[in-house]
């Protein structure tokens, strides 16, 4: 059984319809790509798995429980936790408290703690500036927070959204990177991409969106090797 | 010099006063960009029912004038909380997801109606607090004479909003009222409850208001229905005078309004002091838009 599944996802903004059906699966231990153009729908799909975009018709499991009636924080605190698109620190709060609120779910002072240790092993800029203000930090700085905070709420399932958007090619391999090994550790990663190459190149298995529906799905070798996804996403 | 540290004294008793009421309108603001209008009458809830208490309960028998004083105090601000949590439960939250303008209506309505509730069941006329309770006696400070009533005053509005400093920047719940203000949907990603991080903004505020209304009776004696509108104004002007939605400049903004007016009636004139406090206003609005301390614009209403 899946970890996480989505099974004829309908959303809409207003009167206009952006998710016509969407159907997906995350498996326990994957890394999993959602590609796709702007306005494809990818990012509303992690924000409904999240609950904070509500969708019209569908069901989603998440290790066997429904989620469509659960508000966000509750999701959170099943074991999703997201990475949001375009960051979303809380500027005006230190590198520290960003990380604290991550694990606002978890009641357990020690384990917070643990989990602040292993961020800190992980990316070890945060350390270094865990005193000073997030607002203040570079875009990748911000983006290894982002993805350390959601990762403080121990999840079993994270969402990243377009971690590598605005960074330099370096970094995002080095973020990518990162992003592997916290997939050894147990976290099973759903990943929304641009840079689809680099998506690929790290996932097991991949989606490709095109306006709201689900237009591909297959492994990541296979994506990588196709003349569609080739010439649409890879750039020929 | 002698009238300035008098006046001084004066403006901050009463600028403690607006920036505990302030902070009610600009922590509001924060977690939902709304003006809550009835937070004046919330304010005068407190007044009136501090008085029935006094009157009517026999604490002062019960206890010292101090201990009853302490005893009011804090049953006030629990009562007024409460209704606080309520107003936000029946006229804000059924519209959280409506346009901002039938929530500035709906907080125009819960005003008018706490307003006449207060009148239908106290009357309108001017109820005075009982004198037990209001310490006639000056202590010497800075070679003056300054009545004990003020240094009080000014000595409880200190200690609450340090008190709501250290809860806001050092707790768990403080750090998730920031973090509501400043983005609501990374909040909920971060498993906060949203919804119950507006609730306990609409205890902390009311509670904080409610206090106030409590301190002007004893500070003043001189009680009516209408006072949560004046109050009110000029505490929602010392928000916006430190930049809403900043607790600090709530806080700062209302010692200084209070300063301004004070040393207006006494170096220009009584009838002044409000032409004076709104001239500042609109002084530092013109160089500074978002107010002294604040970093968003206070476009919205």
């Amino acid at each position: 059984m899946s970890l996480l599944s989505l099974n004829d996802i309908h959303v809409s903004y207003g009167s206009v319809e952006v998710l016509h059906g969407i159907n997906l699966h995350v498996d326990e231990g994957e890394i999993v790509t959602i590609l796709g153009a702007n306005g494809a729908g990818k990012s509303t799909t992690l924000l409904t798995i999240s609950g904070l975009v509500r969708p019209g018709s569908g069901e989603i499991v998440f290790d066997g429980k429904p989620l469509l009636r659960m508000k966000s924080h509750e999701v959170v605190g099943l074991g999703i936790a997201q990475s949001p698109e375009g960051r979303r620190v809380f500027g005006p709060m230190t590198v520290l408290e960003n990380l604290r609120l991550g694990a606002f779910c978890i009641r357990d002072k020690s384990r917070g703690e643990n989990n602040l240790e292993w961020i800190f092993d992980l990316f070890p800029r945060l350390k270094e500036r865990h005193n000073q203000l997030a607002g203040t930090l570079s875009g990748g700085e911000q983006q290894m927070l982002a993805i350390g905070r959601a990762l403080m709420a121990e999840p079993r399932l994270l969402l990243l959204d377009e971690p590598s958007l605005g960074l330099a090619p370096l970094l995002v391999r080095s973020i990518f990177e990162t992003v592997k090994e916290i997939n050894k550790r147990g976290v099973t990663v759903l990943l929304v991409e641009q840079n689809a190459r680099a998506a690929l190149k790290l996932a097991n298995r991949g989606y490709v969106l095109e306006v709201g529906n689900v237009a591909m799905e297959d492994s990541a070798e296979s994506l990588l090797a196709n003349a569609k996804v080739r010439e649409a996403y890879l750039g020929g | 010099m002698e009238q300035f540290i008098q006046q001084l004294i004066n403006g901050l008793a009463v600028g403690g006063i607006y920036a505990l009421v302030a902070l009610g309108y600009t922590m509001v603001y924060g977690v939902l960009k709304l003006i809550n209008f009835a937070h004046g009458d919330l304010f005068t809830i407190g007044a009136y029912l501090g008085l029935t208490l006094l009157v009517s309960s026999n604490l002062a028998g019960l206890l010292t004038p101090v201990g009853a004083a302490i005893a009011v105090f804090i049953m006030v601000s629990l009562f007024v909380a409460l209704i606080g949590w309520i107003l936000e439960r029946a006229a804000y939250r059924p519209l959280r997801n409506a346009n901002r303008l039938s929530a500035v209506v709906s907080a125009l309505g819960a005003s008018i109606f706490f307003e006449n509730a207060i009148m239908l069941i106290y009357g309108a006329r001017v109820y005075v607090y009982p004198e037990f309770m209001r310490p006639d006696f000056s202590i010497p400070l800075l070679g003056i004479n300054v009545p004990f009533m003020r240094l009080l005053i000014i000595a409880a509005s200190v200690i609450l909003m340090v008190c709501l400093w250290l809860f806001i920047q050092r707790t768990r719940m403080g750090a998730s009222i920031r973090a509501v203000a400043i983005d609501q949907a990374a909040s909920r990603l971060m498993g906060i409850n949203v919804d119950r991080v507006i609730s306990l903004v609409f205890l902390i505020g009311p509670g904080l208001g409610g206090a106030a209304g409590l301190m002007v009776g004893i500070y003043y004696g001189q009680i009516d229905f209408t006072m949560g509108w004046t109050y009110g104004l000029k505490a929602f002007t010392a928000a916006i005078l430190g930049g809403i939605g900043n607790i600090p400049g709530a806080m700062l903004g209302g010692f200084l309004l209070g300063v301004t007016e004070a040393l207006a009636a006494g170096y220009i004139a009584m009838a002044w002091k409000d032409a004076v406090a709104f001239l500042v206003l609109i002084i530092i609005l013109i160089i500074r838009p978002t107010g002294i301390l604040g970093e968003r614009t206070a476009d919205k209403l």
